[in-house]
């Protein structure tokens, strides 16, 4: 079973949430030019990561399912980085 | 013993080897599920890249305070999602059916906000097509902002409905008490695919609604 999450821990993930969201909401009206993604994109990573490590127990899962997480992560910021290397480059 | 074997399936040596392949099987399922949104993601942010101000323009039309709201009806719906596995997991019935139908409750109520919102671009003619009006000299980016919001909250919405469809049928199961301590596999399942859909939104909701609120 999952070991080591109690409900506990999981209302403690959900209030971290909860932070985080009025965090971003805070961030948003800040005005920090390009900077301003960059802080939204970060925070919505760490609840992300919040959530897959706890909710979805791949703090406690074996070693192929972590691979498999991490992998569609990691096709996504292939075709990310790719694409953007060149729409941010013409011109 | 000859309970616990009588759940496992023939191609199985043991019941964690059924539970890992299970919860394996949705981890890859979950991985195409990221590029499918991706993709779409990925237009968004090359369309952004090419006329990021008449995003950012074109995104004041969003109510920030529905979409809030409904981004913690969304992390409410997934702490209970996960409280409803662990009842599960501990043969909890009562709790573990009430988890999930609290889990349902909120994910109809995303559902009702995200509905409001809908209709309020219907009624400020932002549904890009024949009926879209836009003032301002940018409404060609403007309509191709729309179409993206309609395309990632739509195909994130018929993912909720689907996930509440999914719940429906594991509720039902737990109520007849079909998972024990020993066997709690397709809710554990089901709670994978759940969080997932709250994580596609925790991202569309700074992308869509938070652009240069400041101005």
């Amino acid at each position: 079973m999952s070991a080591g999450s109690t409900p506990g821990t999981y209302v403690r993930v959900a209030g971290a949430l909860y932070l985080l969201l009025a965090l971003t909401v805070a961030c948003a009206f800040i005005d920090m030019g390009p900077f301003n993604l960059v802080v939204a994109m970060t925070i919505a990573v760490a609840k992300a990561v919040l959530v897959v490590l706890f909710f979805m127990h791949v703090r406690s899962a074996g070693g192929l399912t972590r691979v498999v997480a991490c992998a569609g992560a990691f096709w996504l910021l292939f075709m990310c980085v790719l694409t953007l290397t060149d729409f941010l480059t013409r011109n | 013993m000859s309970e616990e074997r009588a759940l496992v399936a023939h191609q199985f040596e043991t019941a964690a080897q059924q539970r890992s392949a299970a919860t394996l099987g949705m981890w890859v399922f979950l991985a195409t599920e990221v590029l499918f949104f991706g993709g779409m993601l990925m237009a968004y942010t090359v369309y952004r890249v090419m006329d990021g101000a008449a995003f950012a323009r074109a995104s004041h039309a969003q109510n920030i305070l529905l979409g809030g709201i409904n981004t913690a009806v969304l992390l409410t719906s997934s702490l209970t999602m996960a409280l409803g596995v662990h009842a599960a997991q501990e043969g909890r019935r009562r709790r573990s059916v009430l988890m999930l139908s609290a889990t349902m409750v909120l994910g109809a109520l995303f559902l009702g906000i995200k509905a409001v919102e809908y209709s309020q671009k219907f009624a400020e003619h932002l549904v890009p097509g024949v009926d879209f009006r836009y003032a301002g000299p940018d409404a060609g980016a403007a309509q191709i902002y729309f179409i993206l919001y309609f395309l990632l909250t739509g195909f994130h919405a018929i993912h909720l409905t689907i996930g509440i469809g999914v719940l429906a049928v594991i509720a039902f199961s737990a109520a007849r008490g079909r998972y024990t301590s020993a066997y709690s596999t397709p809710v554990e399942v089901a709670g994978l695919y759940w969080h997932f859909v709250d994580i596609v939104w925790i991202f569309l909701y700074p992308l869509i609604y938070l652009i240069q609120v400041y101005r």
